[in-house]
């Protein structure tokens, strides 16, 4: 009998998902001897007609990282979604748009101008990449971007979510136990279009930070002060993203003593990740006065980023006007 | 949920002058009973804002507002009772300091702060309710359509408001 398929394939991304996936160290040889690793660009080669000549359906699990940020995006997740029985959205970018997702703050002509002339980048004669270019020996093209980026499931149907950025390596090293258990017939995958390898509750909830239910009179920003090492990170007013955020990754950064930044997405329940936030952060605020409540937010310098840092592509609002009135020059 | 892939901006089937859409969030106990006391005295104002009753303002979840403007509102109203006449001690408190942080947050999306309005408005004050409404839908309609367009499948918003009058 042949070995079931893996895939995983990147599109707007960092990489950082495909080191996770190496960092679950000597297990990567239980993936091996799991599956046949078909397709999987950052590690082998392998061209899109080959994908294109398989038949739909035979790869059996594939993981995705990346938002859709261009056609070739788009057309790579439609690919993919036919050949593949399985289709995970891994990793904060998939999921929510994760980093690339800010440009959706943005117009596509400042994104272009940011990546192509700001003073760190060497571009004297201001060239711009066009999307198709007349050479001698023919017409190349490079893929056009889209005005808004957009996370795998606004695109093609999703069967899993794993968050994280990048998700954690114990996870992963889990989630692969349990597909190949469930490949075995001795477990039984989760529900489609379930959350996998985190949590169900909160950063909170895992964070040993201790809270005394207190409101602030003020934002820090914590490279600005010396945090109590023991106290819960926002009732020292530092803004964590903890109370939104999903659980799964042992609440690393505010034990390591960093506020959470919420890259484990939206907790279970929460439609809106940065509404959800609104509503946390403005209930520690402590004023009933709306001359002190809007000096008291004055510390929040870029309430947006804070609350979507992670989270805009995958937003109720999804992206800033600007960006939705797209004009390339 | 996959997005279809027929795109139709909100306001392109209207070709009548430009009617805002906006959703009105009111508390149980007193902004609620104001737009009451507006209805029985028979006083007229805008019809524009579909009113959603809330048990309190301080139950106004974010998630309401935005979810208002992505799927086709032009403006928000959050109402509630007075400061410090909460029918729940202080969440109209809450409400408050929500609203001012959403304003800024929609900003930074490119929503003008204008669109999102906070009235407080007791039992007894429906002229002041019906007036405030008035003013905002004039605001509003000042501002333009929002045309929010992020998502193709948005939802279709009827383009006349269906709204009768009625004998008494």
């Amino acid at each position: 009998m042949s070995k079931p398929k893996f895939a995983m394939y990147w599109a707007a991304s960092c990489g950082g998902c495909e080191i996770a996936v190496l960092n679950i160290h000597e297990k990567i040889l239980d993936v091996d001897a799991a599956f046949d690793v078909v397709f999987w660009p950052v590690a082998m080669d392998a061209k899109y007609k080959d994908v294109e000549a398989m038949p739909d359906d035979s790869i059996t699990l594939c993981l995705w990282n990346g938002g859709i940020r261009n056609d070739e995006n788009e057309h790579m997740a439609h690919l993919l979604r036919k050949k593949a029985q399985i289709l995970v959205a891994f990793g904060s970018c998939a999921c929510e748009g994760c980093i690339p997702g800010l440009a959706n703050f943005s117009s596509t002509q400042d994104m272009i101008d940011t990546a192509f002339s700001t003073i760190t980048t060497d571009n004297p004669d201001n060239i711009r990449p066009q999307a198709s270019y007349a050479m001698p020996e023919g017409i190349i093209t490079i893929p056009t971007i889209n005005p808004i980026l957009k996370t795998l499931d606004q695109v093609v149907d999703v069967d899993y979510y794993m968050p994280g950025c990048p998700p954690e390596s114990h996870q992963i090293a889990a989630v692969i136990d349990l597909v190949i258990a469930a490949l075995n017939g001795k477990a039984q995958l989760p529900p489609k279009g379930a959350t996998i390898g985190a949590g169900n509750s909160t950063v909170c909830d895992e964070c040993p930070r201790k809270r005394n239910v207190k409101a602030i009179k003020e934002f820090n920003r914590i490279q600005l002060m010396a945090a109590d090492p023991e106290l819960c990170l926002l009732e020292q007013g530092i803004p964590c993203n903890g109370p939104a955020t999903r659980s799964g990754c042992n609440a690393r950064c505010p034990s390591a003593g960093a506020q959470c930044i919420g890259c484990y997405g939206p907790a279970e329940g929460v439609v809106d990740y940065g509404a959800r936030l609104i509503a946390a952060f403005a209930s520690v605020i402590d004023s009933d006065k709306p001359d002190e409540i809007d000096k008291i937010l004055d510390g929040l310098v870029d309430p947006a980023g804070q609350f979507y840092r992670f989270n805009l592509a995958g937003s109720l609002l999804r992206a800033s006007k600007a960006a939705q009135t797209p004009k390339i020059g | 949920m996959t997005d279809t892939p027929e795109t139709k901006p909100l306001d392109s089937t209207r070709d009548k002058p430009f009617e805002p859409v906006m959703i009105g969030f009111t508390c149980n106990w007193c902004s609620y009973r104001a737009a009451d006391m507006a209805g029985i005295s028979r006083m007229k104002y805008a019809p524009n804002v579909r009113l959603i009753r809330l048990m309190c303002s301080g139950r106004l979840d974010p998630t309401f507002v935005f979810k208002a403007f992505a799927g086709g509102a032009d403006a928000v109203l959050v109402s509630g009772c007075h400061p410090g006449d909460c029918h729940y001690a202080t969440q109209n408190y809450k409400a408050m300091r929500r609203f001012h942080l959403m304003q800024r947050v929609l900003a930074q999306m490119g929503i003008e702060p204008a669109r999102l309005k906070l009235l407080w408005a007791s039992a007894a004050e429906g002229q002041i309710f019906a007036n405030e409404i008035t003013k905002f839908v004039e605001e509003v309609r000042a501002l333009g359509p929002l045309n929010w367009n992020t998502k193709p499948n948005a939802v279709e918003v009827p383009a006349e408001i269906p709204v009768e009058e009625v004998q008494a």
